[in-house]
């Protein structure tokens, strides 16, 4: 269970799009083991007879009528963007050049 | 005009009513207190003087025409970071957010603004409310009014510390993990986790969705009441908040009456682990709470003792999905790394740049706790303790009415002493995990000082889900019970702030 290699936590990182330091992997490994260590034990009372419960107070098919509602609009939503043209955002090349 | 900062929420509304005071003289002499203190405290990320006396006067004017929006109108407010704002930037204790300007309000914050209360501005809190110190902000931690070498508790340490050092009467939290409760207890105030659905989320940063609660945080019992009836209520804008009919929870608080009341004593909160000064407040409580007329049990819930692994399991879980919006596109930061790139490297720096330890820890976990091959092992397990949790809650309440424990294991720690170890800092939640695990409500009320450090211990109760007038009661009774034995309230206590002493 504790035994997360660095190579793990590297390919952790790049899944959670972030660009850690290789320092910073080093010390993740190390917590990331401890952590895992100490979160374990939920394993074994998790027996197969309990069902799982994802939400504290379930509801079910919640809708709303088919109108168009409180709209934030385009100006205002772009207004704190890093960057964009008027009507929407900018962002940097989606491909690189190998691709 | 001084003393209008010692009033409760409470009595500046009566004051408001009667015409001895007004909204401007008090939300000056609120502004003032922050001003003179908050460079101590680091409660405060944003104050804005000229937009909250604007707000005042406007509220002033509604009340000379004989027209306050509710009896609170013109009472000030400080609201958590984590709530986004149209007037100030909203940043979640975060530098992915910095200066960030939302486009529209958070729906409990457009309650408090139509019901006329005062924004001061925005409170300090660990990064996305990740952390129970606030030593996690990345605009440095808030200090404890207390002790000022200490923590405040956290996440919400800056609204706790802002109405523990009375520089404003009320304010927001959330609550994810105990993040207004735990403050409250470490700060000798009063903090209200509300049942799960019963405040809308909207326009709350999220942490952990299963989890996270909007609710109070006060000096008194009736204050946290008075707002949670502002707050409270249906959303079309939050598909997970409940069509109930709520009651009145002042007047709740103002019945106050334990005679017949059944409290379960939760066994696994009741001893080791917990330190002296805190089981001896907790069981002098539950001895008053008794001799006036309260009855008083043990409890056992087994499955808490899983709790705080499961919920270390969900939360990052959760959270990872939650922060994967912070992707340099829409709004807060972009990096850019060295000689440009396509947009998931701009991603992936922003991100690196962005995040502080605690909060890319969390994130990488739970994107381990979710991958393929570990998530029926983990994230699944974790859930399956969650249905362990609600089952032992479901059983203890169908023979008490309302559960007690102390708030948190320890009174509160000095700066920097906990953040070597997550895992020791994540252990101090085990009283405060159960309550978001299973969606029920709980409130953290003082319960006097540790005899062997001096500081704040809170009690804390629980209720079942959509009870959380039962919280007001009991939490009002004890309230009057503990202030009439002491002859004071516990923040009467606290030392003097003068503000210049860093």
């Amino acid at each position: 269970m504790s035994d997360i290699s660095a190579e793990q936590v590297r390919h952790l990182a790049n899944l959670a799009r972030i660009d850690l330091s290789d320092a910073e992997i080093a010390t993740m490994t190390t917590e990331l083991g401890q952590i895992m260590e100490a979160v374990a034990s939920v394993q074994a009372v998790a027996t197969p007879d309990v069902p799982a419960t994802s939400h504290p107070i379930p509801l079910k098919n919640v809708y709303r009528p088919d109108v168009v509602a409180d709209v934030i609009p385009t100006d205002k939503a772009l207004a704190s963007a890093p960057e964009h043209d008027g009507s929407r955002f900018k962002v940097s090349a989606i491909l690189g050049e190998e691709q | 005009m001084s003393d209008l900062i010692h009033k409760t929420a409470a009595q500046l509304a009566e004051m408001l009513a009667a015409g001895t005071t007004t909204s401007v003289e008090i939300t000056q002499a609120h502004l003032d207190r922050i001003a003179a203190v908050d460079g101590d405290l680091n409660a405060f990320l944003h104050v804005n003087a000229a937009v909250s006396l604007e707000a005042a006067k406007a509220s002033d004017a509604r009340r000379a025409a004989g027209a306050p929006l509710s009896p609170l109108d013109g009472v000030p407010i400080a609201i958590k970071d984590v709530l986004v704002t149209t007037d100030m930037p909203s940043t979640s204790g975060s530098k992915i957010l910095e200066g960030w300007m939302s486009p529209y309000d958070a729906t409990v914050v457009t309650k408090v603004r139509e019901a006329g209360l005062v924004p001061l501005g925005k409170t300090n809190m660990d990064e996305f409310a990740m952390g129970s110190s606030t030593e996690h902000s990345a605009y440095g931690p808030t200090r404890n009014p207390w002790d000022l070498d200490r923590i405040p508790g956290g996440s919400g340490g800056g609204s706790a510390a802002a109405v523990a050092a009375f520089e404003a009467p009320l304010a927001l939290g959330s609550d994810t993990g105990g993040s207004i409760r735990q403050p409250a207890h470490i700060t000798g105030t009063v903090g209200v986790k509300p049942t799960y659905g019963g405040v809308s989320r909207y326009g709350a940063i999220a942490l952990a969705s299963s989890f996270d609660q909007i609710g109070p945080v006060t000096r008194t019992v009736m204050d946290s009441a008075l707002l949670h009836d502002v707050i409270k209520g249906h959303d079309v804008h939050d598909s997970t908040s409940l069509k109930d009919e709520w009651p009145s929870f002042a007047e709740a608080a103002k019945n106050a009456n334990v005679k017949g009341l059944k409290i379960g004593v939760i066994e696994q909160l009741d001893g080791e682990g917990f330190q002296p000064g805190v089981l001896a407040r907790f069981h002098e409580s539950l001895e008053l709470l008794k001799a006036n007329g309260a009855e008083i049990v043990n409890v056992s819930l087994p499955s808490l003792e899983h709790a705080v692994a499961a919920y270390y399991l969900i939360l990052p879980a959760e959270a990872s999905s939650n922060l994967a919006k912070f992707d340099s596109v829409r709004f807060g930061l972009r990096v850019q790394p060295e000689g440009g790139g396509t947009v998931e490297q701009v991603m992936s720096a922003t991100r690196e740049a962005g995040f502080g330890a605690e909060v890319k820890r969390r994130i990488i976990l739970g994107t381990y706790a979710l991958s393929a091959g570990y998530y029926d092992a983990y994230y699944g397990s974790a859930q399956k303790v969650r249905t362990l949790v609600q089952r032992d809650f479901a059983d203890a309440f169908s023979k008490v009415d309302v559960l007690a424990s102390p708030t948190a294991p320890t009174t509160a720690w000095k700066l920097g002493e906990q953040l070597d170890d997550p895992v020791a800092m994540w252990r101090g939640d085990i009283a405060t995990i159960p309550a978001n695990m299973a969606g029920i409500p709980g409130i953290s009320v003082p319960a006097g000082l540790a005899d062997e450090d001096g500081l704040p211990v809170g009690i804390q109760f629980l209720a079942p889900a959509r009870e959380d007038a039962r919280l007001y009661n009991v939490g009002a009774a004890l309230e009057t019970l503990l202030e009439q034995k002491w002859g004071h309230t516990l923040l009467s206590q606290a030392p003097e702030l003068k503000g210049g002493a860093l």
